[in-house]
């Protein structure tokens, strides 16, 4: 298991490495750069100015040198600067990544206490009323734009009924407990309406297909209650596909999500890398998207541990089975 | 909570009790400073919140009049406040005196004086500093302190502008100059970015006493500030981006004013305005920003003016205002506002005319009509690509009715959007785009268009890109206009140079003028005082007008 997770986080480390190049590159090779916008919005810039400001923010070095810089100052804990905000790069994303967990963290808690109960219920009666209606909510869930809902929610409860704020994580002057769960409130149920579909039937297929082995027939055979039988045997082994779609979410955790916060004005982690990359700030984009990436990773190297843990068949080796 | 927040308002309506006084404006607008140095990147968020909390030396007022803030007399050729020096070789130089307001002080008390405008010129000068326009500071020669109030400039290039051109971003010595030991970090260890709260940076009506990065900025009054007091206790400056979000924060009353300077666009306001008309007045300023379609006259086609002329005569610009901004985007005739002092009245105007533009285009050799497209005798399609920014609702609709548009005149348009990054990035500033591009300028009162229009300003590889003559637009009588009004700045020869700079634009026609943009000010019936500028210095300067009406 140690040799395992060890080769696992090496490996990880290469991704990383690699990663961190390709996002470079990419944003590198994107047309124009924040230099040359800014001289179209202010007709007393010169290009001799934009000379002068690329060279200042390193931009009119060749990208593989830039690249190399940055990841010789990285290695050291440097991770830069960021333009758009005026801190350094590691200050910027302190401060989002703390409202990004709480948002998604949040949501995902919300969405699998919401999505696997009801998931098991749907499969135990599959084509029932009750089926349909769970299947009708989980496409309206998947499917309504997060924008469109978050703008609806406004709406309705800070516009029409007053009830909650338009937006923000807290208010001004206040930022009290009860104001920011007050703020969190429609970010987090927008966020949830988005996810708990997809949960909702990832568990329901899941469930239906473990009730249909034979160790769940013998079970009821051995005059099992229902109950029991769903609890103990089918519960966990239907867990094993979930496990792997909420290790994939665990990058998203942390990587934000841009719609929901630029509606509600929320500072987090997506709007932050969004940004980042549109205005070339390098700094800032690799750390953001390189953080979600080593969540990712831990996510389903964590997710490969889960599965000892669900299925004891299971075992973690790198080494191929002898012939 | 809300239950007892609906009680309390309930028995206030019914005991009678007068209305509390507003003593919080938030304001909504669609961006976040990226920095508060105000020397440092110009962005319009950012001369927003300053305006509230420091004020420049000279600036135009909402009658496009100038006016000191900072000093106590406008520098003036006349008065000998301004004085211009002839050398051996011809060259013209200049030196302007200005006199800081005695009263002026800096938030924590210190009085802003000549040693604060040194030490702002010695960091301008630098190429260090990160200083986005250098230009002003490089051209001073050499300031001559008379006493902690009173400095003269020396410049080296005499130019009208005088009076607006060295109205320089004053810094606090006193505060900045340890900031500044290591020129090349100054702009990483500027106070501005480290210690934004510090009184000592600010000496407007309010000073900022807290920044959330990306949410908003905190002001109270400064008691230092030597003018009116302002009447809000606190001024809360909330930064939302989604527009569509930003008028919902309005009607929930999270916020309660939008800020014409960054928020709606003109059909989102009037949307808006249809809905809430009862609970809100919007106030509709147009001003320098100036759409218009630049025509690439590297293009065979397109270098034939009776094209050009033909172009505009087919598109109904006063329907097109009327219709899709309800007439609050006035036609542009050219690229000088109608605002503007050297505004010239009898320019040569273009007219809905598609009888005009058949026959102008008939006369060009496009005679022969295919599927109603018009073609030349060798058979060439008379088509264009017009290009614009991608997502930009309004200007992708006027984009549709201006292809319509054309259409009935024979002209086929190809429309091609780009995301505005690659746009100016790119297309626009390497003269990539084949034949038209629909994009918006903004300029300052009085501004000469030198950059846009003379024939040295056109980008090419030769020259590094520089300039923005997109258009590739080179003309001996413009360039001697433009080099003219640069220098020759009063009365009836200075009106004659900038009436026929406009008619050499209005007969040439190097873009086709469609109309300037107006912002939207969507503001609580409660608030008065508020006065648009239409130009470059937003209404915030003068925010200790700002009243709430009993």
């Amino acid at each position: 298991m140690f040799r395992y997770t060890a080769e696992r986080l090496f490996q990880s480390l290469l991704v990383l490495l690699v990663l961190s190049f390709s996002v470079y590159g990419l944003i590198g090779l994107m047309p124009g750069d924040p230099i040359d916008l800014m001289i179209q919005s202010d007709p007393n810039l010169s290009q001799a100015d934009a000379h002068r400001l690329k060279a200042i923010h390193g931009l009119d070095q060749p990208l593989f040198h830039r690249y190399r810089a940055w990841l010789g100052n990285a290695v050291q804990g440097d991770f830069g600067y960021s333009r758009n905000h005026s801190q350094p790069a590691l200050d910027v994303i302190n401060e989002r990544i703390v409202n990004t967990g709480l948002l998604l963290g949040l949501s995902l808690a919300l969405s699998l206490a919401i999505a696997i109960p009801v998931g098991i219920y749907a499969a135990l009666h599959p084509y029932s009323k009750t089926d349909y209606a769970v299947n009708l909510a989980c496409f309206a869930g998947i499917s309504v734009p997060p924008f469109w809902l978050a703008l609806l929610f406004i709406i309705l409860f800070a516009v029409v009924l007053d009830w909650l704020p338009a937006g923000g994580m807290a208010t001004v002057g206040d930022g009290g407990f009860l104001d920011r769960v007050e703020h969190l409130i429609l970010p987090v149920v927008t966020l949830t309406i988005a996810s708990v579909g997809d949960f909702t039937r990832y568990m329901r297929a899941s469930m239906l297909q473990t009730l249909r082995q034979d160790f769940i027939r013998t079970a009821r055979a051995k005059g099992l209650s229902m109950t029991r039988v769903v609890m103990r045997h089918a519960f966990r082994n239907a867990l094993l596909p979930l496990v792997t779609i909420i290790a994939l979410s665990f990058g998203r955790l942390f990587s934000g999500a841009l719609i929901t916060e630029t509606m509600f004005a929320w500072q987090g982690m997506g709007k932050m890398i969004y940004d980042a990359i549109l205005g070339n700030v390098y700094n800032l984009a690799l750390v953001g998207l390189m953080f979600a990436t080593a969540l990712t990773l831990i996510g389903n190297l964590l997710a490969d541990i889960g599965y000892v843990w669900l299925d004891p068949r299971i075992t973690l080796s790198n080494r191929k089975p002898a012939a | 909570m809300h239950i007892a927040k609906f009680i309390l308002a309930t028995t206030l309506l019914f005991i009678g009790v007068p209305a509390m006084a507003k003593d919080t404006l938030v304001i909504g607008i669609s961006q976040f400073p990226r920095n508060f140095n105000p020397n440092i990147e110009s962005m319009l968020a950012k001369s927003y919140i300053l305006g509230m909390v420091r004020r420049p030396f000279v600036v135009y007022d909402a009658d496009w009049k100038l006016r000191c803030m900072l000093c106590t007399e406008l520098p003036d050729l006349k008065k000998g406040t301004a004085k211009i020096k002839t050398a051996v070789d011809g060259k013209k130089s200049l030196t302007v005196t200005y006199t800081i307001r005695p009263d002026a002080v800096w938030g924590d008390g210190v009085p802003v004086t000549t040693k604060d405008v040194l030490f702002t010129w010695k960091v301008g000068r630098d190429r260090r500093s990160g200083f986005s326009n250098i230009e002003p500071y490089e051209r001073v020669t050499k300031i001559d302190v008379h006493d902690d109030k009173k400095f003269t400039v020396h410049v080296n290039k005499f130019t009208c502008d005088y009076r607006t051109r060295y109205s320089i971003g004053v810094l606090p010595a006193h505060i900045e100059t340890k900031n500044f030991a290591n020129p090349a970090k100054y702009r990483i260890r500027s106070a501005y970015e480290t210690d934004t709260t510090n009184p000592g940076l600010w000496y407007g009506p309010y000073r900022i006493t807290e920044v959330t990065s990306g949410s908003h900025v905190v002001l109270e009054p400064n008691p230092s500030w030597w003018g009116k007091k302002p009447a809000f206790k606190k001024v809360i400056v909330k930064a939302i981006e989604k527009t569509s979000a930003l008028s919902a924060n309005l009607l929930s009353g999270d916020i309660d004013y939008i800020a014409g300077e960054l928020g709606l666009t003109v059909d989102e306001a009037l949307a808006f305005e249809t809905r809430t008309k009862r609970d809100f007045d919007t106030i509709y300023k147009s001003g320098l920003i100036y759409e218009h379609i630049d025509v690439n006259l590297d293009n065979p086609t397109l270098k034939d003016r009776r094209v050009r002329r033909a172009l505009l005569y087919a598109i109904d610009r006063e329907a097109i205002s009327n219709q899709i901004f309800q007439g609050h985007q006035p036609v542009a005739n050219g690229q000088t506002n109608p605002l503007d002092t050297v505004y010239d009245p009898h320019v040569p105007k273009y007219s809905y005319d598609l009888v005009k533009a058949k026959k102008l285009l008939t006369e060009a050799g496009w005679a022969l009509l295919r599927g109603g497209i018009r073609h030349n005798t060798k058979g060439d399609r008379l088509q264009f690509d017009l290009m614009t920014t991608a997502g930009n609702k309004s200007r992708e609709l006027v984009q549709q009715v201006l292809q319509s548009q054309w259409r009935k005149a024979g002209i086929d348009i190809r429309i091609r959007n780009e995301p505005a990054r690659v746009f100016f990035g790119e297309t626009v500033s390497r003269r990539k785009f084949p034949h038209m591009a629909m994009y918006a300028w903004i300029s300052a009162p009085e501004g000469v268009p030198r950059s846009t229009l003379h024939s040295k300003m056109i980008p090419s590889p030769d020259n590094g890109w520089s300039g923005q003559n997109y258009p590739g637009f080179a003309n001996k009588a413009m360039d001697k206009a433009l080099d003219d009004a640069e220098v020759v700045c009063n009365g009836e020869p200075n009106k004659a140079i900038w009436r026929n700079l406009q008619r050499i634009y209005a007969m040439e026609l190097p873009a086709l003028p469609l109309y300037f943009r107006a912002n939207p000010f969507i503001l609580p019936k409660w608030l008065k005082g508020i006065r648009p500028t239409g130009h470059q210095f937003s209404t915030s300067l003068w925010i200790e007008e700002w009243q709430v009406e009993k």
